[in-house]
């Protein structure tokens, strides 16, 4: 099976354009598709939002909770948010009946 | 002093502060968490990734609302709503107020007892942010639709309304279900079903579709409120897998809630369809894009992997709701426009214009099956008539909305199901209201249909006008088409005169 869509959907605003350079930078091969008033990202297997780099390009302190003003909807799990990376992600596990 | 991590301040700051009862019993605490059958053996294990406290949660929260704020004052100094698509959009804002405003209250409600009654710290507190960000929900739709208000018919009896209109006891019984379910129904229903399989329907595509239509209020409004699912995504996803995780036994109960959750939550939708495939002027996404974008990518082929591992399926009847999706909107708005006499909101013949978009969205079967109807429709009015229907239907005994679907496999026939219980029959819509009324009947037997009420003269009257002053329809103002509405003679007189003399 190919490796599944994760996604996140952010309000268009200045500081999201910051965010979005930085989810381009440290993912590759992320789609980027553009709607009214919103921005949907999109890449097969995990994405990874990191503090330094959206600091870098912002040229200010950001905290990773920031994100939540500029998250509309995401598909995927949060497997990890912390202070430096949020990482969305999905599991990649056989069925439990399976695994025994 | 070493500034805590988020993770280390999350634990000292919410699960920390809980304690363990000496001189009471844990189940005299909480004592609504066995009746349903769900085993959860260790609460501790319940992981929040989003890992607030309430001192950021506020902070966060404070500066949502003042960005959106700052749009609403400055969307009602510019007179934005001159500047919308066309006037028609406003009945959206109409449907959106009197159906899903209440809605929000109500959950804000059900979740302040879920914060009260879960059995651990984590989702305790999950809830209770929930439950704030559900009052701020109600509270931010009404500051927006208030912009309107002042200018526009419909908005000020919405509260009323939600209680009596036949078309909203579908908002209205599936939040209603949800509450009078045990807590961890509610929860799958809600979080699960609802906020993470759903929602995005209504608040991510539909809501890019009002900012194609000029409504800025409405969209920053719905985004700030987004942004608080994704937390609510997050929760709902977290409740599936504890439960599974928890116990074995739990996997064929939780199977049947989404099940049924699934099925209810998609009815909810067919509102939606109709928004975003026939009410919005200009059209952005159609439904079937959404529903395949939305639900069939993310959720289906995306979500429904992971949770095989614990032995959960697709929802049952989800091959229903793929297989109506080129005809659920032009079928609801049909039913929506010709009991336009019986509704709080404008309903109106689409275009040509919009026809052919439909035409264009829906290439296999808009032309064949549904522009037909419209083309009629448009003869009648250019007559000068405007077709009705003057007779009532029933409603499904589950969702609520007249039996107005087609079968899955033939466009040209309605799909009507009856059941019969305790010598009483029992019309429903689908295969899938079907399976949750003869699931629970003693439920939903209860569900008070509306237009069994009229015939046992409950709704104000025998008449028509009795009826429609019932349910607090103000007549010749809220409803029947948009030409004959005061909302389009203001339109135009305010567009003509570029003043805001007249109108409401």
């Amino acid at each position: 099976m190919s490796e599944r869509l994760v996604s996140v959907d952010l309000q268009e605003s200045e500081t999201t354009r910051a965010v979005v350079e930085a989810i381009e930078r440290d993912n590759a091969d992320i789609t980027v598709r553009h709607m009214p008033g919103l921005v949907k990202l999109a890449r097969a297997g995990e994405m990874v939002i990191n503090r330094g780099t959206v600091e870098g390009i912002l040229g200010r302190p950001w905290e990773t909770h920031e994100f939540q003003l500029a998250i509309v909807s995401y598909a995927g799990n949060i497997s990890e948010w912390d202070d430096d990376q949020i990482v969305i992600k999905w599991e990649q596990r056989a069925p439990r009946s399976a695994a025994r | 002093m070493k500034k805590l991590s988020m993770k280390q301040q999350y634990h000292v700051m919410t699960r920390d502060l809980d304690w363990d009862p000496t001189y009471v019993e844990r189940n005299q605490i909480y004592p609504y968490l066995e009746f349903e059958g769900i085993k959860v053996h260790d609460w501790e294990a319940w992981e929040d990734p989003f890992r607030l406290t309430m001192a950021s949660y506020y902070k966060y929260q404070a500066e949502k609302d003042r960005r959106l704020y700052a749009v609403l004052e400055s969307f009602e100094q510019n007179q934005s709503h001159l500047r919308l698509s066309d006037g028609r959009y406003i009945n959206n804002m109409k449907v959106f107020l009197s159906g899903l405003t209440p809605v929000e209250y109500a959950a804000h409600r059900q979740f302040a007892f879920l914060a009260r009654h879960l059995g651990g710290p984590a989702p305790r507190f999950s809830a209770l942010l929930q439950s704030i960000d559900e009052l701020r929900h109600a509270q931010t739709q009404l500051h927006t639709f208030n912009l309107y208000n002042k200018y526009y018919d419909g908005f000020d009896n919405f509260r009323h309304l939600f209680d009596r209109i036949w078309y909203l006891a579908v908002t209205k019984s599936y939040i209603e279900d949800a509450m009078t379910a045990g807590p961890f129904e509610s929860l799958i229903a809600l979080s699960f079903s609802l906020e993470y399989m759903l929602t995005n329907l209504l608040f991510v595509p539909y809501m890019s579709g009002a900012n194609f239509n000029g409504d800025a209020a409405t969209t920053t409004m719905g985004f700030s409120s987004q942004s608080d699912e994704s937390r609510h995504m997050t929760l709902g996803l977290e409740v599936i897998k504890f439960l599974l995780e928890q116990d074995e036994a739990n996997v064929p109960i939780i199977q049947d809630w989404v099940d049924k959750w699934f099925w209810r939550g998609y009815r909810v939708m067919a509102l939606v369809s109709v928004l975003m495939d026939y009410m919005l002027p200009t059209p952005f996404m159609s439904w079937k894009e959404s529903f395949e974008l939305y639900f069939e990518q993310q959720m289906l082929d995306g979500l429904f992997p992971d949770l095989e591992y614990y032995g959960l399926t697709r929802p049952r009847h989800v091959d229903i709701a793929i297989a109506e999706k080129d005809h659920y909107s032009s079928n609801v708005y049909w039913a929506l426009y010709q009991w336009n006499y019986v509704t709080a909101f404008h309903t109106w013949t689409p275009s040509d214009a919009h026809l052919d978009w439909l035409s264009s969205k829906y290439p296999d079967t808009f032309d064949r099956y549904h522009r037909p109807k419209w083309e009629k429709a448009k003869r009648i009015a250019e007559g000068g008539g405007r077709y009705y229907n003057p007779s009532v239907a029933p409603q499904c005994q589950v969702c609520v909305i007249p039996p107005v679907f087609t079968e899955p496999g033939d466009p040209t026939r309605l799909s009507v199901r009856i059941s019969e219980y305790k010598g009483d029959r029992y019309v429903l819509c689908s295969d899938g209201c079907q399976w949750i009324f003869e699931r629970e009947p003693e439920k939903y037997i209860q569900a008070p249909m509306p237009t069994n009420q009229l015939y046992r003269g409950n709704l104000g009257g025998p008449t028509i006008p009795e009826v429609v002053a019932w349910f607090g329809i103000d007549e010749g103002v809220q409803n029947h088409d948009y030409l004959m509405s005061g909302d389009a003679r203001s339109w135009e007189e305010w567009h003509a005169t570029g003043s805001l003399i007249g109108g409401k």
